[in-house]
């Protein structure tokens, strides 16, 4: 009974955990609409300036990654 | 997880995780260090596939380059390109560790594509002894390059003089935090959508809804080979990143 309750207790901290997708998808999704509405503003420095865009992109995307670990380690660790 | 559905074979069965088991190439149950498992398969197959691109596309050095040579030659000039961009000069002569690191990683990703195949990047095991490796090398490269100077990379001298312990502080979790994000990071892109993959998979099956799955699972395929390769660029740029870090730790 009572590890049925932990078990219930991982399981919904496993469901909330990916709200913090959420917050990943905000985060790229701003990384990557600042980055095109400075590209259509100046084209010719769009180009010098993608691999900039992606590194900030794996850095927004690592804390949403984060959760989805949180979200293992509660079904498959604790 | 899965075991509940295993039970009985009626009506809807999802086995996402199932494609991720790995089991010992010619029978048996026991996994050994020395047992050749599915892993061993499709690593030797990558290794393999990097080779014939690479050694073998490129042999005949013709001036007119053959379809593969083109290809093998953008990847080279890609990465050459990236690494100059991001490390600057000095950090080209590190380019067969990244080259390395880029080629394994797109081509198991890319064979984790076929049906039926093993995606050995989708295993944290296999993602965190990468990361650590570039870990390990850049920390080492800093200090055998720059003495105690690369704690430098911890004291942002540009910063005021009261925020700068409380910036060394965040600093410095965030370095140790890079292998670990280094590594979930391209397991858990590669697991995940092998797994939203197989689970349209299983709605086909419901008549009523297949052909929506059908359409679904055809257009999460072109998205997951764009993320195989987006992956693999970010690990390596990525790489570069700490690279500069590495040889340049003054801000």
């Amino acid at each position: 009974m009572e590890g049925d309750i932990v078990q219930m207790g991982a399981y919904i901290g496993a469901g909330l955990a990916c709200t913090g997708m959420g917050g990943a998808a905000v985060g790229v999704g701003h990384v990557v609409g600042n980055f095109l509405s400075g590209a259509l503003r100046n084209p010719s420095a769009a180009a010098g300036q993608t691999a900039t865009m992606f590194i900030g992109i794996a850095f927004a995307e690592a804390l949403g990654i984060f959760s989805f670990l949180v979200a293992l380690l509660l079904m498959f660790a604790v | 997880m899965a075991s509940e559905a295993q039970g009985e074979e009626t009506g809807l069965v999802f086995h996402p995780m199932d494609q991720f088991v790995v089991k010992p190439l010619f029978g048996g149950d026991t996994v050994m260090w020395y047992t050749p498992t599915n892993v061993t398969l499709w690593m030797a197959l990558t290794v393999l596939a990097v080779f014939a691109l690479l050694v073998l596309g490129t042999s005949r050095r013709a001036m007119i380059p053959t379809r593969m040579q083109s290809v093998g030659e953008l990847a080279y000039g890609f990465i050459y390109r990236m690494i100059e961009d991001v490390a600057g000069k000095d950090g080209v002569k590190y380019f067969p560790y990244i080259m390395t690191l880029f080629m394994f990683i797109v081509f198991s990703n890319f064979l984790g594509l076929l049906p039926m195949a093993f995606t050995t990047t989708s295993h944290i095991a296999v993602t965190g002894v990468l990361a650590m490796a570039v870990f390990l090398t850049v920390t080492i490269l800093g200090f055998v390059k720059h003495g105690l100077g690369f704690l430098g990379v911890f004291w942002i001298s540009s910063a005021p003089l009261i925020l700068r312990p409380v910036l060394a502080l965040i600093e410095i979790i965030s370095y140790f935090v890079r292998p670990l994000s280094h590594s979930i990071r391209l397991a858990g892109n590669m697991m995940a959508g092998h797994a939203v993959i197989k689970v349209f998979a299983a709605f086909a099956a419901i008549l009523a809804i297949s052909p929506f799955a059908i359409v679904a699972i055809t257009a999460i395929y072109a998205l997951e080979v764009l993320v195989a390769f987006i992956q693999a660029y970010v690990f390596a740029i990525l790489t570069c990143v700490y690279l500069k870090d590495a040889l340049h730790p003054h801000h």
